[in-house]
């Protein structure tokens, strides 16, 4: 993986996979405290406390189709790379939460990337799950800005209109693009 | 009276209606299922995707779904997309770049061909 926003992407696949009704995201930048924070948090299924423990370990996975998860490994090796680290909070049959944290300056952090495309392919691809998108970027002058996006009223206005209808598309896209673009001055790196 | 046998054929018609109705939409239905498991992801799918969508948006395609699915359990073929086409049988594609995944929609998706160069055989 090279962007966090691709981790992001592949936990939420997690919560998906989970059952989850709701499903938060959401990326905090934060200059003034040099601390970059993303996180997933569902109400799906949840884990025992033995499978939240297993979850860490690269060669556990819930798929049938391979013997390696790597997912939420991954993401944690990426964290203390750069003296954060990764939280994971979960109750079985009442969801989980992922929460990863990065020092934003580190050297060693990869590119926060793409998040609104993260955040509009999971729209698009699960119409049926309410999504809740944050990103809040402080500036090191304490200047807080914040995109939030909410689905529930786009989908109560569209009724039953796919939103893979090209109109529709491009007007989420839209939404997603120019609420992040309003969010900078953000450094990358 | 009439009353009961009106009922009767007006619960028909309304059966026969649905019917025509899944008919029509099974046929007319075309999918697109990105494969987004971990592998899949590392592999480029999220921008194989985006260029899907990005086909829909600007060629005004109508009545398309996308879906993502998981690990389908051949990593090394990752990016995997699929496309289910109204009643023809699904056809996995191997290796979709954001490239060849316009080629897709073009081909198949719109021009209802199969892509023959990226199907994989299963």
């Amino acid at each position: 993986m090279r962007e966090i926003a691709l981790h992001l992407l592949d936990i939420a696949e997690n919560s998906v996979a989970a059952e989850s009704r709701n499903i938060h995201m959401d990326v905090v930048e934060n200059l003034q405290h040099d601390l970059l924070t993303v996180s997933v948090k569902d109400n799906g299924r949840g884990m025992d406390a033995e499978n939240a423990k297993r979850v860490l370990d690269p060669f556990y996975t819930t798929r049938t189709t391979r013997k390696v998860g790597l997912g939420i490994p991954l993401l944690k090796l990426a964290a203390e790379q750069t003296e954060g680290g990764l939280s994971l909070e979960t109750e079985s049959g009442k969801g989980t939460r992922i929460e990863a944290s990065f020092r934003h300056s580190h050297i060693d952090r990869m590119p926060l990337g793409d998040v609104g495309t993260t955040f509009f392919m999971l729209l698009i691809s699960y119409p049926h799950i309410h999504w809740v998108f944050k990103y809040q970027v402080t500036a090191k002058d304490g200047v807080t800005n914040l995109f939030e996006l909410d689905d529930e009223e786009i989908k109560s206005v569209l009724g039953d209109t796919p939103l893979t209808e090209p109109d529709v598309l491009k007007i989420l896209r839209g939404m997603i693009e120019e609420g992040i673009q309003a969010l900078t001055p953000q450094t990358e790196y | 009276m009439p009353a009961i046998k009106s009922l009767e054929e007006l619960k028909r018609v309304r059966e026969e209606a649905l019917v025509k109705k899944q008919m029509k939409a099974a046929l007319g239905q075309i999918q697109v299922i990105v494969a987004m498991g971990t592998c899949g992801i590392a592999a480029g799918a999220r921008d194989t995707m985006k260029s899907v969508l990005n086909y829909i948006e600007t060629e005004k395609l109508s009545g398309v779904t996308v879906t993502q699915t998981g690990c389908m359990g051949m990593c090394e073929q990752e990016p995997i997309v699929q496309v289910i086409f109204g009643e023809q049988a699904k056809v996995t594609y191997g290796k979709v770049n954001a490239d060849v995944a316009a080629q897709i929609m073009k081909q198949h998706v719109q021009g209802g061909t199969p892509l023959k160069d990226h199907v994989l055989p299963i």
